[in-house]
């Protein structure tokens, strides 16, 4: 049962949330010696005040699109992926192995098929745990996340002694050719005369990044296998007596959740270094998971979730680049936000719910009294 | 300096209390964070050294993701910062990206090669200051068996420890060498717990002297080694007087050095290739009050004697770039 009107739980609850998460982070800039207006001012007009700001937190909100779509997909299914960053690291071994194999003539081509091969190595780098967890019952919550360490040594080992270029000192693959380089959001909107910021790494990854919170929400919400994963996820029991079978549904979610995962790699490794390196993901994996909690699970919630933190990032960078916060207490800052969104819900939840009941009490009430 | 970007800076220097003037030079650091202990923290200091010298203002930043090395990069770039000094191998490609757009800004990158005409490419010869350390290592083993500590297990930290290897086997052609590497994600280059683990494994292998070259990992070496009664060697910084009397010595690799002079020339820095090595004082190992009781007469002049060698062009030691691979050491 609803307890709470729709607009509580999609307003209310992330912006009282975040609003405790601002006053904590105001105390913490007070306690070093800082200005918390300068400094909020700041991290406004560096990620949203220019179309450069504008461009980099794009750039980090469709790195959290992808991971936040990824973890929530495995949420509808009743599975916690926390494996989405080495599930994005194996992604970036597709884009770039796509990338480098292929002389691609054109970078449409290149993207189509670089989606594509991210998919499928996230995808694959989420079989095993998602098999373990059906036929054998191991916790994907732990397979998931000791695949991360996996990846990063895979990856490590790659690129030291397979991909990296001859004499260089950098663990990285060489370059991408100039015909697979994504146009920029500068390029995309020249001919519309928007004069965006060539600086800013965001790229037509974002428009993938959208189509996929659409995709999602057909799926999950419009097909019949959609309703499956959500039947599986709110009772597998239930489930299973209805005739859907649990191995298959699993597989089939983790699989989706992980190829979203390993996509976000169009987006950093194609369009943004144009090279695979070896710390490409950098935590996106987990971010993807306070996205998706935030979101509530919900394409459009993960959708303005991921500007939100790609703000915290890029406003972030902003604070290190021009004040002496150290970068440990940024971090404190972006950690704040995530531990009042994401782990710290029901801290908000439960009293307003107790609020919204007291006032249904009193208005049922009122209500049913001539009955009584 | 177009409008815009004078624009720009004026209203960024308005922005902050500490605002950016103009030819201030800038200092980045790389993921490890400011604070290591090692390469990064040897950076600041040298930058430190010119403040205090000059009484000059410099500007800093510790990166926290990929993406900022570029971001970093133009921003100093445009608010005029000059010259921009960068710590760490992984700023080739943002910086070979960069560099062509602000021809009037000098760059200075630490550890790697970027040819471009307003960028100072400083290479150190690791494997030279590592053979040094080597050899003393062999010669303060009882055990006959060393240890090396890497952070990930990149090509830099292989030709660290490909050196070291080359001048234990110099003094002891029978030595056993242990290496291993703390870990595959960037956290490896500060986890002194398992730099602490990783110690205590090599002891129970029979190593006697540990050799860390894992940034702030080290910390949790030499720590560890203390406790259990080993020798450790410190790497980058001067790391001996962190344990006085248990850490045999330092390899110093003068990034400090190359930070200073480089803001000491400001923005009429000489660009081109610099290699600091054993010839130009670039790199060498520590010898201090801390541990002037742990290196006998005929130690150090062995190794002094290796040394000048070296920095003559009598005795090469291998570098591990050069063909990606270690006569002394498998990886």
């Amino acid at each position: 049962m609803d307890v709470m009107p729709k607009w509580a739980e999609v307003v209310l609850i992330p912006f009282i949330s975040l609003a405790l998460a601002a006053i904590l982070s105001v105390i913490v800039i007070l306690a070093i010696g800082e200005d918390p207006i300068a400094a909020v001012k700041l991290m406004v007009s560096g990620s949203l005040g220019s179309t450069y700001g504008w461009g980099y937190t794009l750039y980090y909100a469709t790195n959290f699109m992808f991971t936040g779509l990824a973890v929530a997909v495995a949420f509808h299914a009743g599975l916690f992926n926390i494996g989405g960053e080495g599930q994005a690291m194996l992604g970036g071994l597709g884009v770039a192995l796509v990338c480098l194999l292929v002389p691609w003539p054109h970078w449409t081509l290149a993207l189509f098929a670089a989606a594509v091969g991210a998919a499928l190595f996230g995808a694959a780098w989420a079989t095993i745990p998602a098999y373990l967890q059906a036929k054998r019952g191991s916790h994907i919550v732990i397979t998931t996340i000791m695949f991360n360490f996996i990846a990063a040594a895979l990856l490590n080992y790659i690129l030291v002694n397979v991909l990296r270029p001859k004499g260089s000192m950098d663990p990285a693959t060489e370059r991408f050719s100039e015909t697979v380089h994504l146009p920029s959001l500068h390029d995309l909107l020249a001919p519309f005369g928007i004069n965006f910021s060539k600086a800013a790494p965001a790229n037509v990854s974002l428009i993938i990044a959208v189509i996929a919170c659409i995709l999602v929400w057909l799926l999950i919400w419009r097909t019949a296998l959609g309703l499956e994963i959500r039947s599986y996820g709110k009772s597998g029991r239930a489930a299973r007596y209805a005739g859907i079978g649990s191995l298959r549904i699993t597989m089939i979610a983790m699989l989706i959740s992980g190829g979203l995962a390993g996509m976000m790699a169009i987006n950093n490794v194609m369009g943004e270094a144009e090279r695979l390196v070896l710390n490409a993901v950098e935590g996106a994996g987990f971010i993807g998971i306070a996205v998706a909690l935030m979101g509530r699970s919900h394409p459009f919630g993960i959708f303005l979730a991921a500007i939100l933190f790609g703000f915290l990032y890029q406003g972030g960078a902003e604070l290190a680049l021009w004040t002496k916060i150290p970068r440990e207490l940024i971090v404190v800052i972006q950690a704040l936000v995530i531990l009042f969104t994401g782990a710290l819900d029901n801290m908000v939840r439960m009293p307003l719910e107790h609020i919204f009941l007291a006032i249904q009490r009193s208005r049922s009430a009122k209500i049913t009294k001539p009955v009584d | 300096m177009n409008f815009t970007q004078k624009l720009f800076s004026a209203t960024a220097a308005i922005a902050i209390a500490a605002g950016a003037a103009l030819a201030e030079p800038a200092l980045i650091f790389d993921l490890g964070g400011k604070f290591d202990k090692s390469f990064n923290e040897a950076a600041f200091n040298g930058a430190e050294r010119w403040a205090k010298e000059t009484g000059g203002k410099f500007l800093e930043i510790e990166l926290q993701s990929e993406a900022q090395r570029e971001q970093a990069l133009r921003r100093f770039a445009e608010s005029g910062a000059n010259p921009i000094v960068m710590a760490g191998f992984a700023f080739a490609d943002a910086l070979g990206q960069v560099a062509a757009d602000y021809p009037d800004t000098k760059f200075t990158i630490i550890d790697m090669v970027v040819d471009a005409p307003n960028v100072r490419s400083v290479v150190f010869n690791e494997h030279e200051g590592s053979y040094l350390v080597g050899m003393l290592a062999a010669k303060a083993s009882k055990s006959g068996t060393v240890g090396f500590i890497g952070g990930m297990d990149i090509p830099l930290i292989r030709k660290f420890a490909c050196g070291y290897a080359q001048g234990v086997k110099s003094v002891n052609p029978d030595a056993k060498i242990v290496a291993n590497m703390t870990g595959t994600t960037p956290a490896a280059w500060n986890d002194p717990v398992k730099g602490s683990e990783l110690t205590k494994a090599q002891i129970s292998q029979g190593a006697d002297v540990v050799y860390a070259a894992a940034g702030g990992t080290g910390v949790g070496v030499l720590q560890t080694a203390a406790d259990e009664g080993i020798l450790s060697i410190g790497v980058d910084s001067n790391q001996n007087y962190m344990h006085s009397g248990k850490v045999l010595t330092s390899m110093m690799k003068r990034v400090d050095n190359a930070v200073f002079s480089a803001f000491s020339d400001g923005t009429d820095m000489e660009t081109g290739f610099m290699v600091m090595g054993l010839a130009n004082g670039g790199v060498g190992y520590s010898l201090d009050e801390h541990n002037a009781d742990l290196i006998s007469a005929s130690m150090r002049d062995a190794v002094d004697d290796a040394s000048d060698k070296i920095a003559g062009g009598k005795l090469a030691v291998h570098n591990y770039m050069d063909d990606d691979n270690c006569p002394a050491l498998d990886f």
